[in-house]
Formats: C-alpha cells, sequence, structure tokens
C-alpha cells in the first residue's frame, strides 16, 4: 500500500520535477526557435504534439551519436515554454539520473554534431531551425586551385595577342608587295614624272608626288 | 563683323581642288567605306559612358521628367548647332583639329594643341575604367558572382570585418578590385592584377586604331550596335522583375521646381555639351574622310537626336534595374524588422505581414514602449533606396552589381552588362585616341618613315606606362581628380574659341558659302542665328558658373577609409596642397595653349622678319603637298609673285 501511494507520488512529483528542471532561462537549456512557413511556405506542416514527440526523439538519437556508450531515450528531453511562434525550451536529463542535467557544453557539442541530420528531419535549414546560442559553422570557402578569372583573361589575352601578330604580319606582307612591285615599273615612273615637270601644262594628268613619297606608309 | 585673315586662301584647299579630290580620288586622305560606318563611329563616340551613369542621375536628382525640358532645349540651342559647326569645318578643310585651326590662322594653332592635350588627358583615365570594367567581365564566369558574399576570415570564424560593416559589393569595389588607400598620398603600389587588366585594356585598343579608320571602321559594327541589344534585352528583363515600374516612376516624376534652379540649368548644359563629345577634336578628323558633299547638316541633326533618345533610353534601362533592386533591399529591410518583433514577442508566423505591419508596431508600441526602442528597428524607405548612389562607378560597379547578384541567373546578366560597358567606352576611346594619333602626326612628332601602326603602337604604349597612376593603391583618387578638372574647364574654353574662331576669324559669310558648296543650300536662319549668338553665350555663361564654382570651393574628395568614424560612408577629404600643381597643369595647360601658342606664334614671326619662312611655317601636311604639288605644276609663273607678296 504505501509502496503504492510512494508510485503515485513519484508520478505526480515526477513532472513536477521535470517542470523545475526545464524552465526559461534554464541554466543548462536551449532555446530553439522554429519557421515553418519561412521554410516551406505553402507545404508548411502543422506543429503539433507528435510533431515534439518526432523533436525529442531527434535530440534522444543525437545523444545517442555523440555520447556512444549512453542510451537516451524520449523521457530524457524535456520541453516547456512553448508558444505559437513555435518556440519553445529543452533540457537534457542524464538516463541513469533523471534529476541530473547533462551540460550545456555537452548538449551543444551533441546538436553541432548532427545537426544536418536534425535539420533533414524537419525539412528545415539552420535559419529556420535555430538553437540559440549554437551558431551554425560557416561553410570552408572554395578555392579552386587558378582562380577563374585568369582563364578568362588568359583566353583574351591570346586572342589579342594572335590579332597583334596577325596585323604585324599582314601589314609586313603588303610592304613586300608593294616594293615588288615599285622595283617592277620604277622606271616608268621615273620617266613620267621628269615628263610631268616639263611639260606640265600639256600633260592629261598631274603625277600625284604625294604618293611616291609614300611607299613607306601603309596601305590605307 | 570679321577679323582680317591673311593668306587664308592659301592655305586652305579651294572649291576646285576639293572638286577635283572627289572625282578622282587622288590625295592620300583615308575614307569612310560607307556612310553607315561614319554614323556608326559618331554614334559610338557621342554615346559613351556618360549615358549610362550620368545623365540618369541628373535626370533624377533635378527633378525628373521635368529635367527633359533644359535638357532638350539646350541640345537644340547648343549641341546640334556645334556639332554642325565640327562635322561642316572638318569636311570642309580636310584635317585633323591641328591642321583645320593652323589653317584658319596660324595664331590658332593652340586650339588645336589644347584639343590634343585634353584627349590625351581624358584617354589616359578612361581606359582605366575600361580596365576596371574587363576585371569584372573576367569574374564573372563563375556561379556564385564573387560580390554577391562576404568572404570568411583568416582564421575561419567569421566573416572579414570591412565586409560586414559594409556590404559584399563595396567591399569588393573598394578592396578586391582597387585595393584602395585611405587617401591619395599612400600610393599603395602597383596591383598586380590591376595591371594585367589595363595592358590588356590598352592591347584590345591598339588593335582596333592599329590603322586608323580602316580597322576601327571594321570594330565600330559591333562596338556600337552591340550596346543597343543589350539594353534592349535588360529592359525586357528589367520590366518583368518587381519593383521596377517604381524605378521608373520615380526617375520620371516631374518636379517642375527644380526648373527654378540656376544648377538644373548649368548640369544639363554641361551634360549636353560633354555628352557630345566637342572641343576634343575626334568629330573634327572623323569628319574630314567624308567625300565634300556629304549632308553634314542632316548627320548633325540625326545624330543629335540618336544621342538624346540614347541618354533617355538607358536612363529608362537603368532605372528599371534600380527600382528592382531598391524594392528588394525594401522587402529584406521590412522582412528583417517583422521577424526581430515575431521573435521578440513569440507571435505565430504569418501574424505580422507587411501590410499590418504599421498598425502592429504602433499597438505593440503602445503596450511595451522600451523592449520596442531596444530593438533598433531600421527605418525603411523606399525612396531612399532608390536615390542611393547611382552616379558614375558607383552605379556600375556597386549598385548595378548588387541588383545582378539578385537577379536568377546572374552570372549571364553580369557578362552582358559588363561586355555592353566595355562596348560603350571602346567606341569613346576610338574617338579620343584619333583627337591625339592626327594631332601628333599633323605636328611631325613622328618620323614620316614611321608606318601607322608604329605610331599607334607607340602612343599606346606611352599611354599605358603613363595610365600605370591610375592602378595603384590610391588610382581611384587620381582618376576622379583627372576627370573633374582634366576633362571639364578646358574643353569649355576650347569650344568657346572654336565657335568664335569659325564666325568671326574664318568668316560666318565664307562658312555659309562653303556649306552651299558643300550641301547644296545656305545654312538657314536657325543656325545663323545659333552660330553668332546663342551658343557662344550659352558656352560662356556655362564657363563662368563652372570656373567660379571650382575656384570658390576648397577641393575635396571621398576617401574610403575603414577606419573613420562613419566607416561605410565615404570620408571627406582635403586635397594635399602639392596636388595643386596638378590641377593646374591638368586644367590649365590645356586651356592657356590657345593663348600661349598666338602669343609665341606672334614673336616668333616678329623677330624672324622674313615672309617666306612665315608662309614655310605652316604645317607640313601630307593634303598640303598635294596642294602645293597641283599649284607647283599648275601655276609655274606665278610662284614667284606669291613668294614675294605681303
Amino acid at each position: 500500500m504505501l509502496v503504492w501511494i510512494l508510485f503515485l507520488l513519484c508520478q505526480v512529483g515526477a513532472p513536477a520535477l521535470a517542470q523545475d528542471l526545464c524552465q526559461r532561462d534554464a541554466p543548462n537549456g536551449y532555446k530553439v526557435r522554429i519557421s515553418l512557413k519561412t521554410a516551406l511556405g505553402e507545404d508548411a506542416y502543422e506543429w503539433n504534439q507528435s510533431e515534439m514527440f518526432f523533436f525529442q526523439a531527434t535530440m534522444a538519437f543525437a545523444m545517442r551519436r555523440h555520447f556512444q556508450m549512453e542510451t537516451y531515450n524520449v523521457d530524457n528531453i524535456i520541453l516547456c515554454v512553448q508558444t505559437s511562434r513555435v518556440s519553445f525550451w529543452f533540457v537534457v536529463t542524464s538516463p541513469d539520473n533523471t534529476t541530473m542535467l547533462i551540460p550545456k557544453a555537452d548538449v551543444e557539442k551533441a546538436v553541432r554534431m548532427s545537426r544536418h541530420r536534425i535539420n533533414n528531419a524537419f525539412l528545415l535549414s539552420d535559419r529556420t531551425l535555430e538553437f540559440l546560442g549554437i551558431y551554425p559553422t560557416l561553410a570552408a570557402p572554395v578555392n579552386p586551385d587558378t582562380p577563374p578569372w585568369l582563364i578568362v583573361f588568359g583566353v583574351v589575352i591570346g586572342a589579342v595577342c594572335a590579332g597583334i601578330i596577325a596585323l604585324l604580319v599582314s601589314s609586313l606582307l603588303q610592304k613586300r608587295r608593294k616594293e615588288k612591285g615599285m622595283t617592277e615599273d620604277g622606271q616608268d615612273e621615273e620617266d613620267m614624272q621628269v615628263k610631268g615637270v616639263e611639260n606640265g601644262i600639256n600633260l592629261d594628268g598631274t603625277y600625284n608626288r604625294g604618293f611616291t613619297d609614300d611607299d613607306r606608309f601603309t596601305k590605307l | 563683323m570679321k577679323v582680317s585673315n591673311q593668306d587664308l586662301e592659301e592655305r586652305i584647299p579651294s572649291y576646285e581642288e576639293l572638286e577635283k579630290l572627289e572625282n578622282e580620288e587622288a590625295g592620300d586622305r583615308p575614307k569612310w567605306d560607307n556612310k553607315a560606318q561614319y554614323m556608326l563611329t559618331i554614334v559610338g563616340f557621342c554615346v559613351g559612358l556618360g549615358n549610362v551613369w550620368r545623365f540618369p542621375y541628373l535626370c533624377q536628382s533635378h527633378g525628373g521628367g521635368a529635367f527633359m525640358i533644359p535638357f532638350l532645349i539646350l541640345l537644340v540651342l547648343e549641341g546640334v548647332p556645334l556639332l554642325h559647326l565640327e562635322f561642316a569645318i572638318g569636311q570642309r578643310l580636310r584635317k585633323g583639329s591641328v591642321g583645320v585651326w593652323s589653317a584658319i590662322h596660324p595664331y590658332l594653332t593652340g586650339i588645336g594643341i589644347g584639343s590634343m592635350c585634353v584627349s590625351f588627358l581624358v584617354s589616359l583615365y578612361y581606359n582605366t575604367i575600361m580596365a576596371w570594367v574587363m576585371w569584372y567581365f573576367f569574374n564573372s564566369f563563375q556561379e556564385t558572382l564573387p560580390w554577391s558574399q562576404c568572404p570568411v576570415n583568416a582564421n575561419m570564424t567569421g566573416l572579414v570585418s570591412e565586409c560586414e560593416r559594409s556590404s559584399p559589393v563595396d567591399y569588393y569595389w573598394y578592396r578586391e578590385t582597387l585595393n584602395t588607400t585611405p587617401d591619395i598620398d599612400n600610393t599603395g603600389g602597383l596591383q598586380w592584377w590591376m595591371v594585367l587588366c589595363h595592358v590588356s585594356a590598352w592591347a584590345l585598343l591598339f588593335i582596333c586604331i592599329s590603322r586608323g579608320i580602316e580597322t576601327t571602321g571594321k570594330a565600330v559594327y559591333i562596338t556600337s550596335t552591340l550596346p543597343y541589344a543589350v539594353l534592349t534585352i535588360f529592359l525586357i528583363r528589367g520590366l518583368t522583375l518587381k519593383g521596377s515600374l517604381n524605378g521608373v516612376k520615380f526617375l520620371f516624376t516631374p518636379d517642375m521646381n527644380e526648373l527654378m534652379n540656376p544648377t538644373t540649368w548649368l548640369d544639363a548644359g554641361a551634360q549636353v555639351f560633354y555628352s557630345f563629345s566637342l572641343a576634343f577634336g575626334g568629330l573634327l578628323s572623323f569628319s574630314s574622310y567624308n567625300s565634300v558633299h556629304n549632308n553634314c547638316e542632316q548627320d548633325a541633326v540625326i545624330i543629335s537626336i540618336v544621342n538624346g533618345a540614347t541618354a533617355v533610353y538607358a536612363a529608362t534601362v537603368i532605372y528599371t534595374i534600380i527600382g528592382f533592386r531598391a524594392t528588394e533591399k525594401f522587402d529584406d529591410c521590412i522582412s528583417g524588422n517583422i521577424l526581430t518583433l515575431l521573435n521578440t514577442f513569440d507571435l505565430p508566423e504569418g501574424n505580422v505581414t507587411e501590410n499590418n505591419y504599421d498598425q502592429v508596431l504602433h499597438s505593440l508600441n503602445g503596450t511595451n514602449p522600451e523592449v520596442i526602442q531596444g530593438l533598433n528597428l531600421k527605418t525603411c524607405d523606399l525612396n531612399s533606396f532608390l536615390s542611393e548612389g547611382v552616379e558614375g562607378t558607383g552605379l556600375a560597379f556597386i549598385v548595378f552589381t548588387e541588383a545582378i547578384t539578385k537577379m536568377p541567373v546572374s552570372p549571364v546578366w553580369s557578362v552582358l552588362f559588363f561586355i555592353m560597358l566595355f562596348c560603350l567606352g571602346l567606341s569613346s576611346m576610338f574617338g579620343n585616341i584619333e583627337g591625339v594619333l592626327v594631332p601628333l602626326q599633323d605636328l611631325g612628332v613622328f618620323p614620316k618613315s614611321w608606318p601607322k601602326e608604329a605610331i599607334a603602337g607607340t602612343t599606346c604604349v606611352l599611354c599605358c606606362l603613363v595610365g600605370l597612376i591610375f592602378v595603384q593603391g590610391s588610382g581611384n583618387y587620381w582618376l576622379s581628380l583627372f576627370d573633374s578638372y582634366g576633362g571639364s574647364i578646358p574643353l569649355l574654353i576650347i569650344a568657346f574659341c572654336e565657335m568664335v574662331g569659325v564666325v568671326y576669324l574664318y568668316g560666318i559669310d565664307r562658312f555659309n558659302d562653303d556649306i552651299e558648296f558643300m550641301i547644296g543650300h545656305k545654312p538657314n536662319l536657325f543656325w545663323q542665328i545659333t552660330w553668332r549668338f546663342v551658343s557662344p553665350a550659352i558656352m560662356f555663361v556655362i564657363f563662368v558658373f563652372y570656373f567660379i564654382t571650382k575656384v570658390q570651393e576648397t577641393p575635396m574628395y571621398k576617401a574610403w577609409n575603414p577606419e573613420s568614424e562613419n566607416f561605410p560612408t565615404l570620408e571627406e577629404k582635403e586635397y594635399p596642397t602639392w596636388i595643386f600643381v596638378i590641377i593646374f597643369i591638368l586644367a590649365g595647360i590645356p586651356g592657356l595653349s590657345v593663348p600661349l601658342t598666338a602669343i609665341y606664334k606672334c614673336l616668333r614671326n616678329r623677330c624672324c622678319k622674313k615672309d617666306n619662312e612665315f608662309k614655310q611655317d605652316d604645317l607640313n601636311t601630307i593634303a598640303k603637298q598635294v596642294h602645293l604639288t597641283d599649284e607647283a605644276t599648275k601655276n609655274k609663273p606665278d610662284i614667284p609673285e606669291t613668294a614675294d607678296g605681303r
């Protein structure tokens, strides 16, 4: 009979005790904030008791994963102070002694280790499932061996150099072609020039001396 | 009224000679392949970066739609007449800027030299902007654009502090691109990545100008048309984005009170003037390659219309994107505030939305005022986001790049935008370099035996080396210095002298006859009035006001100083005293070259009394050789007379 009364007292007292362990701003507890509408928009599911149970199970899993020896259970995760924002506080009790709380640092390590799994369980992300006080680790920057801009620069400067070489070669070829042409009928031109000065008035056209000096200019 | 001008006929080709040149196609002056090349080159020269990043800012800050009124009025009264004048005189005298002015009167050679100096100074810094555009272009070929997020700091604990305090785009521009020093005294050394881009910009320019208009004429088919295509693509994309119409409305909402403000009219006048690239000498040069009977009057009107329309079109496109960015920032700001409220008061999601935000805030302020104060909620104002830093390099490299990061498929838009900027700038550079190369050739600085490629190459190498000032740590400050002082006051002086020189020294009557010879009818009353009185008066007024404003204010510059108090805002600093020497060189030398050359020529004329020498001192240009040879063979008996007389 006494045992039965004691048992009844324990049943009533346990939640009360649990209530003392978990409270707002508990020294070993964390506040969790969930933004379902931001994350999922129209597909957002409703946050109810089943989801709370799922959370307890996920946290227990995270604790087990971190402390591989200990067997944590759903009862070891105590939740309180739920709001309609969807935010709540939780504390973790030790499986051996339900009155003893696991220190904050250990809980943090466990959460960090399984953060990705926890997020995925709820279809959320680091931003929409927040553990206030546990900051997400920043992704390591991806440093490619060659900066991409150097590659594009290389392509452009290669094209430019090719263009400059083509330009110089083509102008050299033109010069050579002109020189060949000049030596062939150089004699004729000199005669014409002389004629032009002497018979200026009678000649049909005036020879434009501008051109003879021009052979070293590029053809325009 | 006309000042006496001796020997003018000796120095310029007569109508008969012009007809001969035209019919026989003799003479070795380069020619345009077709009219389209000429028009595209001129359009490319006039339509530049200023249309994209100066005009929209002026429009928005001076009363939106109301700004169109002074802009259009001054376009008609100032822009078109000056443009027609430059086209006509270049086409008639068929020489570059130094050649034209020394032909009109040897004492006016200074105008040509001034144009050359200004073109040189502007080319130096303009190509550095091209280098910056190329840097951003090279970096656009990545999935996540590098200016969309802050880099992580050395020990991976958080973001780089300078970036966190300002913004990723600011950090990328000031630190990773420019690596700016806190003030102009620290040079900061050459930034190797910028040197590479700088060299590649000059190399690309060299390829395009190496043979003069033979190569630029081909290049402009792309560089002048591509910007229009890209602007259209951006317009279509922009109009489908949320908030774009806010931007367009903001741009064009007229505020008629601004018309009373004289600064509005001054800014409109200056914008018309700089937008047409007048007084650089490039327009004169390009026009001189035309056939003699080309209708320059029609060209001037068409170019002016195209330039004005492009400015308005570009402004619309830019502001659709600015409107989008401002709306995004506004939405982010409001969402941030809403989230803070929800978190603090543990209200369910969706309780506070944009619509009832003000109501809820008000009621919460009534119940828990201390809590609300402690939250430090940001004030979100759409108009302040719309008017943020939207001029010059700030527009292109900070505001627009930020807008692009918010658009889906950002790398594509980034590549398109920077290609457009590059083409706009490159086509303007063609004109600038033309204004440098042709006078150098005319002045005989380079030996006659050098081919065109060598001359272009030497000039490019020299400009590249001098331009290394702009790729140091403090390069940005030097560039704005050059921009404010080198590219403003001297141009106004030169343009004013140009007008006065043509109308009163060359003679407006002779000029009218020339135009009648070239295009078949005399210029009508509108041109007469604007050339003789209206345009010079406007130029004079703008010059005086600009001069007074610049001289009165202490020159200040805005520096990016991470240690300053209002950090993300740029710090206003005074220039050190040695900068005044530089300012004098930049603004004074081109401007003073007009009177100084005149005095120099006058003194030389006085002290060496032989008139023969006076004539032979004239520029020995190639076209002149043709003219002389013709004279020699045609009028042989007359030569002794012209040598002795006068």
